[in-house]
């Protein structure tokens, strides 16, 4: 029965020919630093399912979101352990994918013709650090308001247009509502959208040019 | 792979998929579980109010018209703090227990007004009355209106509030 459901399915969608494709492929030999990858995307992926379930709960206004946080970590049940996977996971987002970028550098495998990956994983993790810039305001307590008030200020530093800067990441001179909404936009739509499209783009590279190789003392 | 290594019971290809797809479906169970409480636990939580609530002194009340009595109460629904308004007709009669009634309709929950003329409770949703008594004279309701639980403690009138 599973068998001619997949049958019918693969004749129509060709799903092998895509595992064969994403999965089969053949990769040279290498080491365990070559999962780090794989060990972004999955945590990813994870930010994503958690987050979309925090936004069960949570409430981007300066009046409830505080007591919205507090309500998912004392109110609902396994508010903590959906809160603390995503606390915790955006950290070891970063780190996985930073170490990710140190391997590809000293294998120098951003060489020709895979400058176009190393672009793409540049703008992954600026997008992953924006998600974590812009997801610390979303509790909305004092250490979020003050991170968040020297973050931008650092930002209003830029020579010229730094005032300009400030008063757009803030939405006007003040840390106030607007800010924590744009934030909360940012954080569940507008970075998470051009990261996905990124990530897809990154691991078409990556299955089109295949895997390169851990150079040898010749290379 | 040297020959030595290699396992009469599996090949390499089998133990991997066996591995990969049991830790797959631990880690899907760990975080899928619980996600299933973190869902639905709100909508059953603490059972909410059982207070007797003061309606002042009986002795206030006059005999045989049904009086509106207004409080509010506050609720904490997840993250929200609510004030909710209840209303209550209390009637006095005569040689009679007082009676305490809902406002809250028995059919879907609007709000009754006493009407002196037509001597009833009026629903203006679907148009239904219902006697001094709480007795239905005509419209959808399914039952008379609901009475609250009773005491007087010291001349005060209280009625005994229970939800959830
Ligand atoms: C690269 C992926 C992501 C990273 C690095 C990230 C990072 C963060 C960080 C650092 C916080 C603050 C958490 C805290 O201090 O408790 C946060 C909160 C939050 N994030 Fe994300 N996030 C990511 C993806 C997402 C996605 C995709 C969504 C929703 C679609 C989301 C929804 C939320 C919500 C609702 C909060 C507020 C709850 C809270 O602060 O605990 N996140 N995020
Ligand atoms: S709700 Fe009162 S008549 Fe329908």
């Amino acid at each position: 029965m599973a068998q001619n459901v997949f049958s019918w399915l693969d004749e129509r969608l060709g799903l092998k020919a895509i595992y064969d494709t994403v999965l089969d492929r053949k990769v040279p030999k290498v080491n365990w630093w070559f999962t780090l990858g794989s060990a972004s995307l999955f945590l990813g992926a994870l930010q994503g399912i958690t987050g979309i379930l925090l936004s069960v709960y949570y409430v981007p206004t300066p009046d409830h979101a505080y007591d919205s946080i507090t309500y998912i970590m004392t109110g609902v049940q396994f508010g903590w352990l959906i809160r603390g996977l995503h606390h915790w996971g955006s950290s070891l987002l970063i780190l996985t994918a930073f170490i990710h970028m140190l391997r590809v550098f000293f294998y120098g495998a951003y060489k020709y013709p895979r400058e176009f990956t190393w672009i793409t994983g540049v703008a992954l993790l600026i997008s992953a650090l924006g998600m974590g810039f812009t997801g610390y305001l979303l509790p909305w307590n004092q250490r979020s308001y003050w991170a968040t008030t020297v973050g931008t200020e650092i930002a209003g530093t830029v020579p010229g247009i730094g005032d300009f800067i400030l008063r757009v990441l803030r939405g006007g001179t003040d840390l106030s509502a607007v800010t924590l909404s744009r934030f909360f936009s940012l954080h569940i739509w507008i970075i998470p959208v051009i990261a996905l499209a990124t990530v897809l783009t990154h691991l078409y590279m990556v299955i089109r040019l295949g895997i390169s190789n851990i150079p040898d003392k010749d290379s | 792979m040297s020959r030595k290594y290699r396992s009469p019971v599996m090949d390499r290809r089998s133990f991997v998929k066996i591995v990969t797809s049991a830790l797959g479906s631990l880690m899907a169970a760990v975080v899928g579980l619980p996600v299933i409480q973190y869902f639905i636990s709100p909508a059953f939580g603490k059972e909410a109010g059982d207070d007797w609530i003061s309606l002042g002194t009986l002795e206030d009340y006059p005999f045989n018209t049904p009086t509106l009595f207004n409080f509010t109460l506050t609720k904490i629904n997840g993250w929200e703090r609510s004030s909710q308004s209840y209303g209550v007709f209390v009637l006095r009669e005569e040689g009679k227990e007082v009676v305490v009634f809902s406002d809250v309709c028995t059919h879907l929950s609007c709000r009754v007004n006493w009407n002196p003329e037509k001597e009833g409770y009026f629903c203006p949703c679907h148009a239904a009355l219902f006697d001094k008594h709480g007795n239905v004279l005509s419209g959808p309701p399914p039952r008379p209106m609901d009475r609250y639980e009773t005491k007087l403690d010291g001349g005060q009138l209280f009625i005994h509030l229970r939800e959830g």
